[in-house]
């Protein structure tokens, strides 16, 4: 579990900045190291710089200053025809005036490749996404999800080593989305290829990639694999970014190493671990996640701070309930319990306790 | 299927009449909302097309007027040599046509088959009520062309108020003197050639038109919001010009001692005895209806290019194209509904110009439109008639390739 570039750098950002206007930056100073047969999933809010960042790298945009290399070469003076690299649109951008077999055969056409080398990568591209039925149709015949496979087999039929994809899932409905996903993720692994993937779904970065970049405000704020970011969030951007999140407002009291004790604006004092706390005294935001929060004294660990709440409301919510608690002065702090048998019923307005981990309540900037 | 014809509704009424009680009073509503609009188009487009294709197949110049050489005609066939009888018949009609002052009126309708007949009728008519029997003799002295057997076939033709003559001769065929039809000597033949001129001239005009719409349309699609709505203000305002305004202005710009052979001259690419000749001809007519027309072009091409997302390219480009390759099998496939939508109205619009081939045109600048107004200027209705109805047929016949070729419900106008 580390964010150290791997030795076998495949595409490299140094430096890189963009600016439209002239006047503000929309990524400012990107480094970025992606080893070859990777996922990297940039993931951000809209206006983060991810797709610009993309857009580069695809060669649609030019870098404002800095140098981007895929496989050592420096690519920033390439157009995009001459870089190789597979491409799939949030909107599938499949051609419409073209049949399936005709889109899949339009990157082989431009290659001077024989047909029936072309008519072989077809099919195999085709089967590959499980629609060999459809090589006649045109895209408007087809749904929304088969379009994606299309243009997935579309991006991959010329062999390229990178394929980047932009929110290629965004218009599909959940269940589909979710299926997607899986099938995108055992293609990359099938295939050996280095896959750039952009989304603002954190589900599907989570679910998806080896690592994930977090972008906001043309910055990268993380990067790391999708355990390590939800679990242990750099900064309270992330934090509050990934998943849901409880926040609390203290002073660091006391911190010895990453073990921090913090006195919450109400007077409670909880245990947190420090991550990118430096002194004593600071203000910090303490962020735990709901289902880490636990209110029966046998499953906290010994010795942990427990402070009082009051049960707001109860969410039913089939495999999950979800409690609206007031603690420290919070009216939405959030506890998610199971929804087992045995689970102990909770009312509105009953008053609790409720206590954590301190690894899982991780003192960041306020 | 037996079961479905038999459903009814939850009281017992069949569900298909349910279904058309239900909708009557909207149905109604609609007509009524309708109605201006088709009686608008019912007076104003419908009912003058009809009239306009009734006159050119009838013309009651010469049968109203002569109504007992008509009985002559209807009582011996077409082979009979005119006899005595005949001759008296036409000099009583001339008589009558003199007195009514109709002799001319009957001499052009003779006179759309055979030239230089119209005098011969105001000059005998004159002469009518002079003459005594034998008519045949009487009248051959006025004028020895009343022998002419051509003469009395056109006669017999335009006894009955319908006729196809004026077909034939907006085709450049004549009657011979048995009745069949021939094609007229070679240096008279006009409206063909013209036809044919004037579909050539709108083609050129609808190319040109094209070529030069094409980058403006697509720079009016991908511009940013700002300076595309500059441009279109630009391709709009000489739309809102009058037509005259702007035709004059080109004849400023044009003529021998205009704008632009002044600039040439200047700048030393033509000699003072060199200056080109740009207005009152061809080259005229084509400057100015293709700058007239252009806005018919941008405006389909934009409608359609504005709505190609720029993916298309990308993802070309993305998967191994160069940018020539990429307009060409990417983006011009898909411009294809707005070029065929403008060249269609480009092309319709040029066939029947009038005005601006009427003002630079010069001798060899006018077109078929302007023939049309040449017979309606001597109020020669029938002749104007025709022409109109074979303009009307030759569009008919665009349109009805075009369908075929591209389809109607892909026309895309804005």
């Amino acid at each position: 579990m580390t964010s150290e570039p791997r030795s076998d750098a495949f595409v490299v950002f140094e430096h890189v900045q963009k600016s439209y206007d002239g006047v503000s930056l929309v990524v400012k100073d990107l480094n970025l190291t992606i080893a070859k047969g990777e996922f990297l999933t940039m993931l951000g809010p809209s206006g983060s710089g991810k797709t610009t960042c993309l857009m580069m790298l695809a060669g649609f945009e030019t870098a404002t200053s800095g140098e981007i290399r895929l496989d050592g070469r420096p690519i920033n003076q390439v157009p995009p025809h001459k870089r190789g690299i597979g491409m799939v649109f949030q909107n599938y951008a499949l051609f419409p005036h073209m049949t399936v077999g005709e889109n899949l055969s339009f990157p082989l056409e431009v290659r001077g490749m024989s047909k029936s080398d072309r008519e072989a990568k077809i099919k195999r591209a085709l089967d590959m996404v499980q629609m060999g039925a459809f090589i006649s149709r045109r895209p408007a015949q087809l749904s929304g999800g088969q379009q994606q496979r299309i243009a997935l087999a579309r991006a991959l039929v010329f062999d390229p080593a990178l394929v980047l994809m932009d929110e290629p899932l965004g218009a599909l409905d959940k269940q589909l989305r979710e299926h997607m996903q899986f099938e995108i993720k055992h293609l990359h692994d099938s295939l050996g290829i280095t896959v750039v993937y952009v989304t603002h779904d954190q589900g599907e970065a989570l679910t998806m990639s080896d690592r994930v970049a977090v972008f906001n405000d043309g910055r990268i704020q993380q990067l790391a694999p999708p355990a390590d970011l939800y679990e242990r969030p750099d900064n309270s951007f992330v934090a509050g970014f990934i998943g849901e999140n409880n926040k609390l407002l203290g002073t660091i009291e006391e911190l010895s190493g990453d073990k921090a004790l913090v006195r919450l604006r109400t007077g409670e004092v909880i245990d947190a671990t420090a991550v990118n706390i430096k002194e004593k005294g600071q203000q910090t935001l303490v962020s735990i996640r709901p289902e880490r929060v636990e209110f029966k004294p046998e499953m906290m660990p010994p010795g942990a701070h427990t402070i009082d709440a009051e049960v707001v409301e109860i969410i039913y919510m089939g495999d999950i309930l979800r409690a609206v608690l007031r603690v420290a002065g919070v009216d939405d702090f959030v506890m998610k319990m199971r929804n087992t048998l045995g689970q102990t019923k909770l009312t509105p307005g009953q008053k609790i306790k409720v206590g954590w981990h301190p690894q899982d309540a991780r003192a960041l900037d306020p | 299927m037996a079961d479905v014809a038999l459903l009814t509704t939850s009281d017992g009424r069949p569900l298909a009449q349910a279904l058309v009680q239900a909708q009557a009073r909207a149905r109604r509503r609609a007509l009524f909302l309708v109605l201006p609009l088709l009686l608008f188009v019912i007076f104003s487009f419908i009912l003058p097309i009809g009239q306009m294709l009734h006159r050119s197949v009838y013309n009651d110049g010469f049968s109203a007027s002569a109504p007992q050489l008509g009985a002559w005609f209807a009582q011996n066939p077409a082979s009979t040599e005119p006899d005595e009888a005949a001759f008296a018949a036409l000099a009583a009609d001339l008589a009558s046509m003199q007195a009514n002052r109709l002799a001319g009126e009957a001499g052009t309708r003779i006179n759309y088959v055979i030239p230089e007949t119209r005098s011969l009728f105001t000059r005998s008519a004159r002469d009518a009520k002079n003459l005594t029997p034998p008519f045949k003799a009487a009248l051959l002295e006025v004028d020895p062309k009343w022998g002419d057997p051509a003469l009395w076939q056109a006669m017999r033709a335009a006894s009955s108020a319908y006729t196809l003559d004026f077909y034939l001769v907006s085709a450049d065929f004549q009657r011979t003197a048995d009745g069949s039809i021939e094609r007229v000597d070679e240096n008279r033949q006009i409206y063909i050639a013209l036809f044919v001129k004037t579909f050539i001239l709108s083609a050129i005009i609808t190319v040109l038109c094209l070529l030069i719409a094409f980058p403006v349309a697509h720079l009016l699609a991908t511009l940013p919001m700002a300076k595309a709505n500059l441009l279109m203000i630009l391709v709009l305002l000489p739309f809102w010009t009058s037509l005259l305004v702007r035709t004059t202005s080109w004849m400023a710009l044009l003529q021998g001692e205009g704008v632009i052979n002044d600039l040439l001259v200047w700048i030393g690419a033509i000699t003072e005895d060199g200056r080109l000749r740009m207005i009152n001809n061809q080259t005229g007519t084509i400057i100015v209806m293709t700058h007239i027309l252009l806005p018919f072009m941008i405006l389909p091409l934009y409608s359609v290019m504005k709505v190609i997302p720029p993916s298309y390219a990308r993802a070309a480009r993305s998967l191994g194209a160069t940018s020539w390759t990429t307009f060409r099998r990417i983006y011009l496939p898909q411009t294809l509904p707005g070029v065929a939508a403008g060249s269609l109205l480009v092309f319709i619009l040029a066939v029947g110009y009038y005005i601006t081939p009427a003002l630079v045109g010069g001798a060899d600048g006018q077109l078929i439109s302007n023939l049309i107004d040449f017979h309606m200027d001597r109020s020669n209705w029938s002749m104007a008639a025709a022409l109109s109805a074979m303009l009307l047929v030759g569009v008919l016949i665009l349109y009805w390739l075009y369908d075929r070729l591209v389809g109607i419900d892909r026309l895309k106008l804005g």
